[in-house]
């Protein structure tokens, strides 16, 4: 074999290694979701979204569960929302580039690594003993608020540095103010990409289950909430809880809750892929 | 011809980013509604002097003057002087043509928004006399309301000067406007220059000899931070006193 015959045996090899790496991750996904729809969709019904939880598997609905997930969702975008942006801009455009700004840039990095179940305990801590919060949906939204604030204030700052020097410097050259020029022209041009790094990290904390667990959440919440100080329960939750029953049907449960709570997280990132489209399509500098 | 008064003045200015001395001890002074031109091989402090008549210099970390800027004989260093007071008073034009991401109407509007005017007739109308003052008005009145970024190069400059126009300045600070456009849009710009100067002070900066000698009423020619020679275009281009000025106006350098 000439030298020539092997670089090209090589570069078929990779390739089929790497169409093997690509495909491997997608069959596996695929398994997962065929397996689920099949075992689950035939669950799912209007009684089955609008019932209270039961003990008989065949009366078991997720009307709480899915409540409460709507309720997190809407508190941690609340809370995380003018934190996380208030803290990305801050950081950006105020923040002087020195020594702590370093500091502080690797520590919210790291922060975005501490596993779920850390904050989960550093929130019954302090939202729930301190602040006597118990197991409440507003505790439960200020822990998710603290997990995902990392990855906004990263995607807030991300977006806001993207947006180019001359554009700033028009608008001081025209007598604006440091805060009129964001408000006017950083925050409209950078909001697609601020939106996007928001909804991304919603889908991740609507999928939790861990901290809201160690920070009490309960799995049997007969009755939706109807104020933040409500207990509740969430899709994972209840998923969490289902799957660990012996009877098959609970199973079943499970399998139709989990598409619930997939078709939640698919429509949000479908919704943060359409605003960046949107965005890039819009501004081209 | 009536002596004009002095509209800009720099005396004894000097001018540092971190340690680096980017202007030396600069003193010169510029008549009112008449064109200046700073020429200077790149590197030579021209802009950095520009961007100081508007303090937009401020926001470089690390940089500092010393000596006065004046403009109708004020320090627009002194601590009472707010900047966005002073930027409405001189407008600048940048390098590359920088419209904001909104129609052509909101980019024209934008300075007097900020400063609260609301009013859509008085906007409309200072809309339309500002793009009537930058010859942009007949190409564009169809489609105020069209995104700035849809136009040309030459328009979305011609949009900027428009832009800086609108909230009435007494000068117009010009970084090389001209370097980014076709030979076309340039005249365009120099012709805007021309008719312009009846009504403002305009300082440019060019690499370009040839623009400076259509443009400009006075040149000076900067080199290494230092205000080699500043004189009448005509006087300076013919006859040089640096011998400086002389090897670059005839490109032997630069």
């Amino acid at each position: 074999m000439t030298n020539s015959d092997i670089n090209r045996l090589k570069d078929k090899a990779f390739q089929v290694f790497g169409i093997f790496c690509t495909f491997i991750g997608l069959v596996v996904l695929a398994i997962f979701l065929i397996d689920i729809v099949a075992e689950g969709i035939t669950r799912i019904n209007w009684d089955f979204l609008t019932s209270l939880p039961s003990r008989r598997a065949s009366r078991a609905g997720i009307l709480t569960a899915w409540a409460g997930t709507l309720w997190i969702l809407v508190l941690t975008t609340l809370i995380a929302f003018p934190l996380g942006v208030g803290a990305g801009i801050y950081l950006e455009e105020y923040g002087r580039k020195n020594r702590l700004a370093n500091f502080l840039e690797i520590n919210i990095a790291n922060l975005a690594g501490v596993p779920s179940i850390i904050y989960g305990l550093l929130g019954l801590e302090i939202f729930g003993r301190q602040m006597r919060l118990g197991g409440s949906l507003l505790a439960g939204a200020l822990t998710l608020s603290l997990l995902i604030l990392p990855i906004i204030i990263v995607t807030t700052r991300e977006a806001v540095k993207a947006v180019p020097r001359s554009i700033r410097d028009g608008s001081y050259a025209l007598g604006a103010s440091k805060w009129q020029t964001i408000w006017h022209q950083v925050l409209p041009a950078s909001f697609g990409g601020i939106l996007t790094g928001i909804i991304l990290a919603l889908s991740r904390a609507v999928g939790e289950a861990a901290p809201l667990i160690v920070i009490g959440a309960l799995a049997y919440v007969p009755f939706t909430p109807s104020s933040p100080l409500d207990e509740f329960t969430v899709l994972p939750i209840q998923i969490f809880n289902w799957t660990s029953r012996p009877q098959e049907e609970f199973l079943t449960n499970a399998a139709a809750a989990i598409i619930v709570l997939l078709v939640i997280t698919f429509l949000l990132n479908g919704i943060a892929v359409y605003l960046r489209n949107k965005q890039q399509k819009k501004i081209r500098w | 011809m009536s002596k004009k008064e002095n509209k800009l003045e720099a005396k004894n200015l000097d001018a540092y980013y971190g340690d680096f001395h980017a202007l030396k001890n600069i003193n010169i002074a510029m008549e009112e509604k008449a064109v200046t031109a700073f020429i200077g091989p790149s590197g030579c402090g021209k802009s950095t002097f520009l961007r100081t008549f508007n303090r937009m210099n401020d926001y470089i970390d690390g940089f500092r003057i010393e000596g006065q800027i004046l403009l109708d004989g004020r320090d627009i260093y002194n601590k009472d002087i707010r900047v966005d007071e002073l930027r409405k008073e001189v407008g600048m034009v940048f390098q590359k043509p920088n419209p904001f991401p909104k129609s052509i109407f909101e980019n024209v509007v934008y300075g007097l928004k900020i400063q609260g005017i609301k009013k859509k007739s008085v906007l409309e109308e200072a809309a339309e006399k500002s793009l009537r003052h930058a010859a942009l008005w007949d190409e564009v009145k169809d489609k105020l309301n069209k995104s700035a970024l849809a136009l040309s190069g030459g328009q979305q400059q011609r949009l900027c000067i428009a832009r800086a126009l609108a909230i009435s300045p007494s000068v117009l600070l010009m970084d090389e406007p001209a370097s980014a456009l076709d030979p076309i849009s340039t005249a365009k710009i120099e012709e805007l220059i021309y008719t312009l100067k009846n009504e403002y002070t305009i300082v440019i900066v060019t690499h370009n000899m040839q623009q400076a000698g259509r443009v400009s009423d006075y040149t000076a020619f900067f080199y290494m931070g230092e205000l080699v020679e500043h004189n009448k275009t005509r006087t300076m281009f013919t006859s040089p006193k640096d011998e400086r000025t002389q090897n670059y106006i005839t490109g032997r350098f630069g």
